[in-house]
């Protein structure tokens, strides 16, 4: 085990990286929900007939939005649980 | 969790599960075929066939059963959401999205089975390596969304004519009032276009892929929870009704998960061929 050190860099830099993927992709998820559910209920108060067509546009933005986290959620998981890059190492 | 497989036990198991039943076809990683995916996607598409096919032979105009009812629903919401988006007149399109939408939620609803079930019996059976979520590897919502993108073009050119479709490449969305202008911004609408029409596929293919994917490994990370436990551990008392909580949250979300992600696949594609189709 002469390259533990190495190992070591790999799985600090790997839990940050997770750590950024996960909490950044929830502070960018978080605002862009905020703001949805808000439109969404500012606009059905204005016009409650409209509220069945809104709800189902919200939902495909809301399919969009949580996209891009979940991906990020994906990667930092594969990142902790089952690094590919310390398999490389050798270790 | 440590004190009872450790580590390397989890990855081992993570990997294990992680892993497809390859049959490689010919040179180097590309040529290689996922047995898995491709079986679990031919069996949804029979289920999908099946219940689809019965309840049209045996459809009455009188009380219909419960089955016939379900189905029917299922029938009007893709054709309400077509008629809401499309405005023109297509027999693909609703037939299109109907098979999306509920081969998709097949699929993807293969993910609600224990993660252990499948894997375990096959693996009693021989085969070393299963994945039974054919949405959960990038190759399925790739062809999928391919074969949209193909039918984005076809569409387009059976719209528009093809003079129409090759011009608005090169005149939409900058549109100049003389010939200099239109030479001057034609290199930068046919950079926009290419863009934005390889964009669709990629994204369209990723967003199925990453919430499965992403469902299916927490699904994985939560069967760790008890991996290697012994009656005789006092850890395993906690975790396991820990393990059942969080099994239990997470297929609740989950099956909200998929039918959106379902819905969002169904509902772009109708978006994207009604814009094909529509003149700028």
């Amino acid at each position: 085990m002469e390259n533990i050190t190495q190992i070591a860099d790999v799985m600090s830099f790997t839990v940050i990286a997770a750590g950024l993927l996960i909490g950044l992709g929830a502070l960018g998820t978080a605002i862009g929900f905020a703001l949805l559910g808000g439109k969404f209920l500012e606009g059905s108060a204005r016009q409650p007939e409209l509220t069945g067509m809104l709800q189902t546009k919200m939902f495909i933005v809301a399919g969009l939005l949580d996209a891009i986290p979940i991906i990020g959620v994906a990667i930092a998981l594969l990142l902790i649980f089952a690094n590919p890059f310390i398999g490389q190492l050798g270790g | 969790m440590a004190e009872h497989g450790g580590p390397a036990t989890m990855t081992d198991y993570i990997k294990h599960h992680l892993h497809h039943l390859e049959m490689p076809v010919g040179e180097g990683r590309f040529w290689v075929l996922h047995l898995d995916s491709i079986f679990f996607k031919l069996l949804c598409a029979a289920i999908f066939l099946y219940m689809f096919l019965r309840v049209a032979r045996r459809a009455t105009s009188g009380v219909p059963g419960k089955f016939q009812c379900f189905i029917e629903m299922i029938v009007e919401f893709v054709d309400t959401s077509v008629k809401e988006t499309f405005h023109g007149r297509s027999k693909l399109i609703a037939p299109l999205a109907l098979t999306i939408f509920c081969l998709t939620f097949l699929m993807n609803f293969l993910d609600m089975i224990p993660v252990d079930w499948i894997p375990a019996a096959a693996g009693a059976a021989g085969v070393p390596y299963l994945r039974i979520v054919p949405t959960a590897d990038l190759n399925t919502t790739l062809a999928m969304s391919l074969t949209v993108f193909l039918l984005i073009q076809y569409f387009g050119v059976k719209h528009k004519g093809i003079g129409t479709f090759v011009g608005e490449m090169f005149t939409a969305p900058f549109h100049a009032p003389n010939t200099v202008g239109k030479i001057l911004l034609a290199p930068a609408n046919l950079l926009l276009r290419l863009i934005e029409e390889a964009v669709r596929p990629i994204s369209l293919a990723l967003r199925l892929f990453g919430n499965m994917y992403a469902g299916e490994l927490i699904f994985i990370l939560i069967a760790c929870m008890t991996l290697g436990a012994s009656l005789s551990s006092g850890l395993t008392y906690v975790m396991a009704p820990l393990q059942f909580v969080a099994g239990f949250v997470w297929t609740a979300f989950h099956i909200l998960i998929i039918t959106l992600q379902a819905f969002i696949f169904m509902m772009l594609t109708i978006v994207y061929l009604s814009m094909a189709a529509e003149h700028h």
